[in-house]
């Protein structure tokens, strides 16, 4: 099977200064994949890299087909992204900016159909957003802010998301149910890549996690295998303690090194 | 998108206030003609003197005053939409100060005393020149803070170019005409003066309207907006160039009439949603009537001292801009 998102050496340089330096991973569709490494290293521009954001190097394709002939509007439809900056700049509701996620399935100036808003209302419903509908979107707080931003990409409706930092700002439960949210899409088959601080969080949930050092990927694979002492001494410099708990994998960061 | 009912109510009202002024502004004016006769003189032409008030100088004014009014609205909306920023206005970008040197210089060098149209013609060269000026300073895909820096010097070098005309006028006649022109109005304008603005300000609107949507998506940002599927380059250029063709012209036969497109967005943006693309129609009717209002007002309230339309506006206008940004230091605060 082809993959759904096959990165190859992808490079990035922002000014002079290279940002991230072959880069390549393939992910499968089903797969929920967690992107992890200290402040700086690249997690960010790497997702906006494979959006098509920044100036790259080097392939991104999917189903074997180069990211770079979709039109922008088919990339919409195969690929949502939630960025770190959760900027809403005019006082619309909930809903409204829920339903811009059905932006790149619209035709011309066609009204939004009855099946839009069964998938507006779902995205709403997964998000526990129903109560703040026809709330200001300005005036949420960071996590529901938050959670509305990541109710627009899952209106879209696509077989890949990709989220910066989706689990910042949120409550305990609400990264709990969003993370429990992202497996369930990874089930349907769908292919989620979202970058997390919170190891623990990455290790409970991630069917893999991809961690990221100076740019350049330093270990792929299962969180067992990512999360270890040694990766965490070396990448974070943080000595840690790691057990294996039932919900799976804990990661308490104990002191510096 | 949501809202759809009450926005037909705004819009409907809207439009119906539009007629009525539209007809107040035609049955407004020196000459002493009584509604009735007014209006069977517009659409007979039996009426001699009359009919040639109505149809060759209070229709046209009318006319213009929807389109300018209109132009102002709809493109003040989209910049705000564009930048998000709710202080942006249609001059932002220049286009109104390069359009009225055009017109200045067209009074200095005397060629719109040999020939009228030269006036919006040489305006019209001035916004073309402004809007070339502005993608060649800020560059194709430009950051919007380029696009208002690259807008702020236009406007600034057209501005001292415009002083420089008046400081050389060859008579303080010239200097006067410069100064009332710059003011901004609708008066004596011709059928002549709509045929020549109406092409360029349908097609500024029709780029205008094709934004609605991005301009939503751009809510949440550049990102956000290009991962949606629009091509922000593509929206960046429909937005300056519809501005420039329809603001440029209405410059050209009015001369600049400022806070009509800075406050009439503001005012409707709470009655559609606070949605960009909603905003666009509501505004260039909320705008169109506003014009049409003021210019009612122009000749109602001074008849005989040809208070000028922009000075109107500003004043009106003006004192709405500082309580704007009052509020606006309330809600940082």
């Amino acid at each position: 099977m082809s993959a759904a998102l096959c990165v190859s050496s992808l490079g990035v340089k922002l000014g002079s200064r290279g940002v991230l330096d072959s880069v390549s991973f393939e992910l499968e569709a089903g797969e929920f994949v967690g992107l992890i490494g200290p402040n700086g290293v690249g997690k960010s521009t790497l997702l906006k890299a494979i959006m098509g954001f920044v100036a790259r190097n080097g392939t991104v394709t999917r189903d074997e087909e180069p990211l770079d002939t979709l039109s922008p509007k088919e990339r919409a439809r195969a690929f949502s992204y939630v960025p770190q900056e959760r900027e809403v700049s005019w006082p619309i509701t909930v809903q409204s900016l829920v339903a811009l996620g059905r932006a790149p399935h619209r035709r011309g100036f066609a009204a939004l159909g009855d099946a839009d808003w069964h998938i507006i209302n779902s995205a709403i419903d997964i998000m526990d957003l129903d109560e703040l509908r026809e709330r200001s979107a300005q005036e949420l707080s960071g996590g529901e802010r938050a959670r509305t931003l990541i109710a627009r990409a899952l209106a879209q409706d696509t077989p890949v998301l990709l989220a910066d930092e989706p689990a910042a700002g949120l409550d305990p439960a609400h990264q709990i149910s969003l993370m429990m949210t992202f497996s369930q899409l990874a089930r349907e088959g769908r292919t989620v890549l979202a970058s997390l601080h919170e190891l623990t969080l990455a290790g409970q949930w991630c069917d893999r996690l991809i961690l990221l050092d100076g740019g350049c990927v330093v270990a792929d694979g299962l969180p067992a295998d990512v999360l270890t002492a040694e990766n965490l001494a070396a990448v974070y410099r943080v000595r840690a303690h790691i057990s294996g708990t039932e919900a799976g994998l804990a990661v308490v960061p104990t002191g510096l090194i | 998108m949501t809202g759809g009912r009450s926005d037909w109510l705004l819009l409907g009202t809207l439009a119906v206030t539009l007629c009525v002024f539209f007809i107040l502004s035609l049955v407004t004016g020196p000459a002493a003609i009584s509604f009735f006769e007014s209006l069977d003189a517009l659409f007979t032409g039996r009426a001699g003197a009359a009919s040639i008030v109505m149809q060759e100088i209070r229709l046209p004014r009318a006319i213009l005053g929807v389109l300018i009014g209109a132009t102002l609205g709809l493109s003040g909306a989209a910049l705000q939409g564009y930048l998000r920023n709710p202080l942006a206005e249609p001059g932002l970008l220049g286009i109104s100060a390069s359009a009225s040197l055009g017109a200045v210089l067209a009074i200095y060098t005397g060629l719109s005393a040999l020939f009228s149209l030269a006036l919006p013609l040489m305006a019209l060269v001035g916004a073309v020149g402004a809007v070339l000026l502005v993608r060649a300073l800020a560059g194709r895909g430009a950051t919007t803070i380029t696009l208002i820096l690259a807008g702020v010097a236009v406007t600034s070098f057209a501005g001292a170019m415009t002083s420089l005309a008046l400081n050389l006028s060859p008579n303080p006649f010239a200097a006067l005409e410069i100064v009332f022109w710059m003011l901004g109005s609708l008066k004596d304008r011709s059928m002549t003066h709509v045929w020549l603005a109406l092409p360029f300000i349908l097609v500024g609107w029709v780029m205008l309207f094709q934004v609605g949507r991005a301009l939503d998506a751009l809510t949440l940002g550049e990102a956000s907006a290009a991962s949606l599927g629009y091509r922000l380059d593509r929206v960046q250029a429909l937005v300056v160039f519809g501005t420039a063709a329809s603001v440029g012209a209405a410059t050209s036969v009015s001369g600049a009439i400022g806070f009509v497109g800075l406050v009439v967005p503001h005012i409707l943006r709470p009655l559609v949603g606070a949605q960009p693309s909603r905003l666009l129609l509501a505004s260039a009717l909320g705008g169109a009537v506003v014009l049409l209002a003021a210019d009612v007002a122009v000749r109602i309230i001074a008849p005989e001292r040809d208070l000028k339309l922009g000075v109107l506006t500003a004043l009106i206008g003006a004192p709405f801009f500082f309580w704007l940004i009052y509020k606006q230091q309330r809600e940082v605060t």
